[in-house]
């Protein structure tokens, strides 16, 4: 018995360095040396500086930018609301017969209803499953597109060449909605608004 | 539901159908020990590592042994870990510098890795190191190799002129260096192309475009990330497990985990066929479960697509259920993620199930209840024979016949013991429900309110019993209470039935084989396929149906009459 557990002992360290510290190790060297980007995060830099990740998703709540999803991320210490909070992403968790999911739509829908000019999409007044969703639907975004030329003196036919430029199709037409990633058609705007 | 959304399900299914029969074929020569593609590299790694462990990987084993064996590394690589993630703190890889971790969630976390569950009480980026993760995603791999080989060594017993159940530690080695090992090395790659990051770093800090500071965690995640689905572990490295951008970048991303959640225990089916030399009745429990599947899918699909009539009619907003749906994958890749997650009992999720329509919520908590939908890798193998096993003795019983399974004569003793295994997990699942319901502690983790709530507990305590580790996650489940009941659950969930599978196992494989005659009734058959199909209905049925009709079918039904609680 005792030469049985120290075998295993003998068995699970090998294991451990092979499969646990081995193989990923491994990969991360292989991720820095074959797609260094994506392995560190697809980040975004400007000048110079990190403005973000062009898959983490960030608050745009304000006028002159095109607004992302409602995002349920709290402060990890305080657990006060802390939208599109990178470092602890959370869904909302609500029911659908909840009624604090209603409340939290109907605040939503009024969140944006200076922003969508025609129907309030469902996805930009329901909460992303991770917080930090960075798309919204191509609607979504076609619907914003009166409201930000109001607010940056862009025309209209120009926002929406704009987001068709950004928008993404279907995987083989098959899987995935039209879409459009918020942070890269704002990084785009702001170039055409010239700020 | 849209006519793109159906085609991309199918073809999905079709392709993962198309590559399990071959992996089916392949894994049955790795455990036989016939010639394959790998042996030149991965002999010499095997041979390695038993060198180290001062193992004899020859030695056949008899069904206490092989258990004896099972139990006794599982506990040794339990204390291994348990003692990293107690100590993380004190130890290198820790970029985020996180601090220690409490002893309850400790004891949940380890009793979850180690029964391939994933059950995750703790919001990872806030609490575990690189090097403790690097621990639990070592288990990641000997968790469902464990599986497996115990699926194997059951299956070995229907083998004609056997005298052993095989060696578990040549097993269990191989099952990790020519399965997990080669699969998910490639996957994790082709998931870091695809933007899933790979990183020692720690977290980025942005300066955005608004003047807002964004912290962004980062992980080690695609190495995790693809040994996580193809062992149908589950746990993942960001708190919200695939839904995470970082953990499941696009479509793409989202089809190759779900491929790999689904793989494995599939080809299991097959690998199975080949030791029975029946590929038809393979082919018989493959088509009964896709069916089962498949209208399950449809149910969740249709559910999420119509969306939230109180959204609709009170709010004014049309469309799908997008709460807790992340934009890129759509309806139908976040429902056909939801169904094979609870199917293939993975417990990885793109969405949050808590979020889900009542239907949905129903079909994720249904399939964890049945077990058998596939289920995990070897475990879900295993669920399924044991029902065959019992449902060759009730048929024998109506017409008449010895009950014979494969050659062998299925008696008292297999039957007592597959029964039992059978019941452990609606005992489980609802005695620990009640005792949630009965007290305090247990109420007080609850958060949407009425049926739902309900429903939330009881997938609690049926995601541990099946090893999946999902989660309805608005319950307080990191709460002293929940943390210690759903860690004896996953233990219970994943060693009770195992032992009996292989006492049962070493009774068959010391009986002799009867040729089948006239007198046997034939398992490789459509008619038996139903039998089998309707018996697992029934019993999850039976057991099940009081508490579904408390939770989610009643959140439907009032729903459906405009009522808000």
């Amino acid at each position: 018995m005792t030469l049985s557990i120290w075998r295993n002992v003998r068995l699970a360290v090998t294991l451990f360095v092979i499969l646990g510290l081995g193989y990923s190790l491994v990969l991360v060297g292989i991720g820095q040396v074959l797609f260094p980007s994506q392995a560190q995060g697809s980040l975004i830099v400007r000048h110079g500086r990190i403005v973000g990740s062009s898959l983490i998703g960030q608050n745009f709540t304000g006028p002159g930018y095109f607004h992302g999803r409602p995002s349920a991320t709290v402060n990890a210490v305080t657990g006060k609301p802390d939208p599109y909070n990178a470092d602890n992403s959370a869904g909302s968790n609500l029911g659908p017969t909840n009624p604090a999911l209603l409340s939290e739509i109907k605040g939503n829908i009024a969140a944006q209803r200076g922003q969508v000019s025609g129907a309030m999409p469902g996805n930009l007044v329901e909460s992303s499953a991770s917080g930090l969703d960075p798309e919204i639907t191509l609607q979504a975004a076609l619907e914003q597109v009166p409201a930000v030329s109001r607010q940056t003196g862009v025309p209209e036919a120009t926002l929406r060449r704009l987001v068709a430029k950004e928008a993404e199709g279907p995987l083989l037409g098959l899987y995935g909605p039209w879409r459009v990633n918020v942070l890269e058609l704002n990084l785009a705007l702001r170039q055409i608004a010239g700020r | 539901m849209t006519f793109q959304g159906l085609l991309g399900d199918a073809l999905f299914l079709l392709v993962l159908t198309f590559a399990a029969v071959p992996v089916g074929r392949y894994m049955y020569r790795v455990f036989e020990g016939q010639p394959t593609f790998l042996d030149r590299v991965m002999g010499k790694l095997e041979h390695g590592i038993f060198r180290l462990a001062g193992i004899d990987p020859e030695q056949g084993m008899d069904w206490r042994a092989y258990a004896m064996a099972f139990l006794l590394s599982n506990l040794v690589m339990a204390v291994l870990v348990y003692l990293i993630l107690m100590f993380q703190q004190d130890l290198p890889l820790n970029p985020a510098h996180l601090g220690p971790v409490a002893p309850t969630t400790v004891f949940n976390t380890v009793a979850s890795f180690i029964t391939n569950t994933n059950w995750q009480v703790y919001s990872p980026e806030q609490t575990l190191s690189n090097l403790s993760e690097f621990a639990l995603e070592f288990l990641q791999f000997t968790t469902p190799a464990a599986g497996i080989v115990v699926a194997i060594a059951f299956v070995r017993g229907f083998v004609a002129g056997r005298q052993d159940l095989g060696n578990y530690y040549r097993d269990l080695v191989r099952a990790m260096t020519r399965i997990l090992l080669p699969i998910t090395f490639v996957a994790a790659i082709a998931l870091i192309a695809l933007g899933v990051p790979d990183s020692l770093s720690g977290p980025a800090i942005a300066h955005t475009i608004t003047g807002a500071t964004q912290v962004i965690a980062r992980a080690p995640v695609a190495g995790f990330e693809a040994i996580k689905q193809l062992g149908t572990n589950g746990g993942g490295i960001f708190n919200v497990n695939s839904a995470h951008p970082f953990e499941n970048p696009g479509p793409l991303t989202n089809l190759i985990e779900e491929f790999l959640m689904a793989l494995l225990p599939m080809a299991l089916v097959f690998t199975f066929g080949h030791y029975i030399k029946n590929r038809r009745q393979a082919w018989i429990i493959y088509g009964v479960t896709m069916t089962l599947l498949v209208v399950l899918l449809l149910v969740a699909y249709s559910s999420e697509a119509a969306g939230n009539p109180l959204v609709h009619r009170l709010l004014g907003v049309a469309g799908p259920n997008w709460e807790g749906k992340e934009t890129r994958f759509g309806i139908s890749g976040s429902t056909l993620f939801a169904t094979v997650t609870t199917a293939f009992t993975t417990g990885a999720v793109n969405t949050m199930h808590d979020s889900l329509m009542p239907l949905g919520g129903f079909v994720t908590l249904f399939q964890m209840m049945l077990n058998t939908v596939f289920g995990g890798d070897g475990a879900g193998l295993l669920n399924i024979l044991m029902f065959v096993v019992i449902s060759v003795f009730v048929t024998g019983l109506m017409v008449g016949r010895t009950p014979e399974l494969f050659g062998k004569k299925i008696e008292v003793r297999e039957v007592t013991a597959a029964a039992a295994a059978m019941l452990v997990h609606p005992f489980i699942v609802l005695g620990a429900t009640a005792l949630a319901l009965a007290t305090a502690a247990g109420r007080a983790g609850v958060f949407n309110p009425a049926y739902h709530g309900l429903s939330e507990v009881v997938y609690a305590f049926a995601s541990p019993a099946a090893n999946n580790g999902s989660a309805f996650a608005g319950l307080g489940a990191a709460s002293p209470f929940y943390a210690i009941s759903t860690g004896i659950v996953v233990l219970l969930g994943r060693y009770v039935s195992m032992l009996l599978m292989l006492y049962i196992a070493g009774s068959l494989l010391s009986k002799k084989t009867v040729p089948a005659s006239t007198g046997t009734l034939r398992t490789d058959t459509w008619t038996f396929g139903w039998i089998y199909l309707g018996i697992v209905l029934i019993v999850g049925a039976l057991t099940f149906f009081p508490v579904l009709a408390l939770g989610p079918i009643a959140e439907q039904l009032a729903m459906l009459a405009g009522k808000v609680f």
